[in-house]
């Protein structure tokens, strides 16, 4: 058959018609995606280099020492830049905001899907994704005022008084603010995200299977341990990450309670500072080479998001399973 | 709960009496009285919608499950009322098993599909032998001998209903009942779940819904046929031996029901 005949024939490019109006879609949605990948590598590349100097006058210490002594100099590096005492306010702070949060979200999830009756569970399930959206800034002040000088530090006073002496770094001295009082300000404000996509995991729990579990006399917590819990694992992993995500680069609230000390901590009763309140909190006054510094931190803290979400991703990978939160993410 | 061993003198396995199930104020089923004998296999025919299934699920409480389902009347099973105030639904449901219409295997090993129920029950002798016992029991055994850590879920849908079967086995229930156990398996692997069903008659007592009319002729002693009233709701039309339903029904619409005339 001759291709003039062919009624099928794809026409060539830029000939109009409709395969090549489909065509044209195709690149500019390709464009849109590929978008996303230039806006990283370009921001990763311009941050790097400008804070190259820092790292080839730090070198390791970098992220190994908590000298942390800014110099003024406009052309050179001059102070002393060690950052491991913000890297360990960041990492302190969101490890203390997940082991609170993560057991209480998955509580609340089982409430809310296997427990609470619709009438009640759909209001809650509501009132947690508000919760998700006030901004952290509203969580920062209440914490400030209300929750942590009411509930937060009298908790606080009680373990270093009865504990404090025998368990490391929950001792004496206790200031006003620090590592707890951010963690805790900071397990409130990822409880909500990580109750949402828990949530949405376990009402995706096959109730074919749930029928089964009971079928065999299986009371409420058998069944939920045998069916709820391993079916929603990737996802409750998946949440984790995402609210994992959010403590990490949490600027304004952790910076409000963490109390903005250098120093490296002995307890988590010890005022501290994490990497996104201190680009925060010294960006503005900051010599230029200083700011080189702070962009510095900036990479570190990039490079540990993209690590633990690496991970994550390889302990899913690893257990077989797919992480039900992508799409929340 | 307590259990009368006495009270089953006329070999009773499971009697209804005047139940009635609502859904909210809908009434599904209405009036319905059903005696079932022990060692016996009853099938519930009738079209859908007449709430058979719902008959079905009221003798283990599954309905419970349903946040809106009410059961009026009785169920006794062993002289004891299994909706009264102080039955745990727990433990009849481990004395009334249940085999759904889909296959519904847990994610577990084959071997833990079997093993689980059978654990929570606080069953404390040689797991590997009842696991044995069971999947053998299910006619299942010899397929997947092998290959008992492989996933449940990698069976064929019939096997996976036999390894159902086996689980529900495994916890050593009185009765079984089974919702369309093979309605969703194609016509080899049904005659061997009927086979199997005619085994089980043995040691259980089994309720077995049904949309295949030749299923409900060829494995059946008894069969209830219901049909849905002007109200929608499921009443109990006739029931009776088999042979007496098939061969000479005693109402008119059993009779055009299970000659093809309506359903």
């Amino acid at each position: 058959m001759s291709s003039d005949t062919n009624a099928f024939q794809r026409p060539a490019m830029g000939s109009g018609g409709k395969s090549t109006q489909d065509a044209w879609f195709q690149r500019a949605l390709a464009l849109a995606g590929a978008s996303v990948l230039i806006i990283l590598a370009a921001m990763l590349i311009s941050t790097a280099m400008n804070a190259w100097p820092v790292f080839t006058h730090s070198g390791w210490s970098f992220i190994t020492s908590s000298d942390w002594d800014p110099g003024i100099s406009r052309t050179e590096i001059t102070g002393s830049y060690g950052a491991l005492s913000f890297i360990l306010g960041t990492l302190i702070t969101s490890t203390i905001a997940l082991l609170i949060a993560v057991p209480l979200a998955i509580g609340c999830s089982l409430y809310l899907t296997q427990i609470a009756r619709p009438s009640i569970g759909r209001p809650l399930a509501y009132a947690v994704d508000l919760l998700a959206a006030v901004p952290s800034v509203v969580y920062g002040l209440w914490g400030l005022l209300f929750f942590v000088p009411i509930f937060v530090r009298p908790m606080i006073k009680v373990i270093a008084d009865t504990v404090g002496e025998a368990v490391p770094f929950l001792g004496s001295p206790v200031v006003t603010y620090n590592y707890a009082t951010a963690g805790i300000v900071l397990a409130i404000m990822v409880l909500p995200i990580i109750t949402a996509v828990t949530r949405e995991v376990m009402l995706n729990t096959p109730i074919a299977e749930i029928q089964g579990a009971y079928a065999l006399g299986s009371t409420r917590w058998e069944m939920i341990r045998a069916i709820v819990l391993p079916r929603a694992r990737p996802g409750i992993i998946g949440a984790t990450m995402l609210g994992l995500g959010r403590a990490l680069g949490e600027t304004v609230a952790v910076a409000m309670l963490i109390g903005g000390s250098q120093r490296m901590p002995t307890s988590l009763f010890q005022g501290g500072q994490s990497m996104a309140g201190v680009i925060a909190i010294t960006f503005q006054e900051a010599s230029p080479e200083n700011v080189k510094a702070l962009l510095g931190v900036g990479v570190v803290l990039f490079v540990i998001t993209v690590l633990v979400n690496m991970a994550a991703r390889l302990v899913i990978w690893a257990t077989g399973g797919r992480v039900a939160g992508d799409a929340a993410v | 709960m307590t259990i009368n061993h006495n009270g089953s003198a006329a070999g009773l396995a499971v009697e209804a009496k005047n139940m009635n199930v609502y859904y909210g104020s809908f009434r599904a089923v209405k009036d319905i009285s059903l005696k079932i004998e022990r060692n016996s296999i009853t099938a519930l025919i009738g079209p859908s919608g007449c709430g058979k299934s719902t008959v079905l699920r009221s003798f283990n409480r599954m309905n419970d499950l349903v946040p809106s389902a009410r059961v009026e009347g009785e169920i006794l099973f062993q002289g004891n009322n299994i909706y009264a105030e102080n039955v745990d639904p727990v433990e009849v449901r481990r004395r009334i098993g249940m085999v759904f219409q889909k296959p519904n295997p847990f994610p577990k090993s084959i071997y833990e599909n079997v093993a689980w129920g059978a654990r929570i029950n606080g069953f404390k002798g040689n797991m590997d032998e009842l696991v044995e016992q069971s999947l053998h029991h299910a006619a299942l055994w010899d397929e997947v001998k092998d290959k008992l850590d492989q996933s449940g879920l990698s069976l064929s849908g019939g096997q996976q209903q036999r390894l159902c079967i086996a689980r529900t086995i495994a916890v050593k229930p009185e009765i079984i009942l089974m919702d369309e156990p093979a309605s969703a398996l194609d016509p080899i692997a049904t005659l061997r779940i009927e086979d199997l069903i005619r085994e089980l008659k043995k040691e259980y007592t089994i309720l077995i819904v049904t949309h295949n009319m030749q299923q409900a002729a060829r494995a059946s002693d008894y069969t209830a046929f219901f049909n849905m009233d002007s109200d929608r709701a499921g009443y109990l039309v006739e029931f009776s031996e088999t042979d007496e339903i098939f061969t000479n029904p005693k109402h008119e619409l059993t009779e055009q029901y299970i000659t093809g005339r309506f359903g």
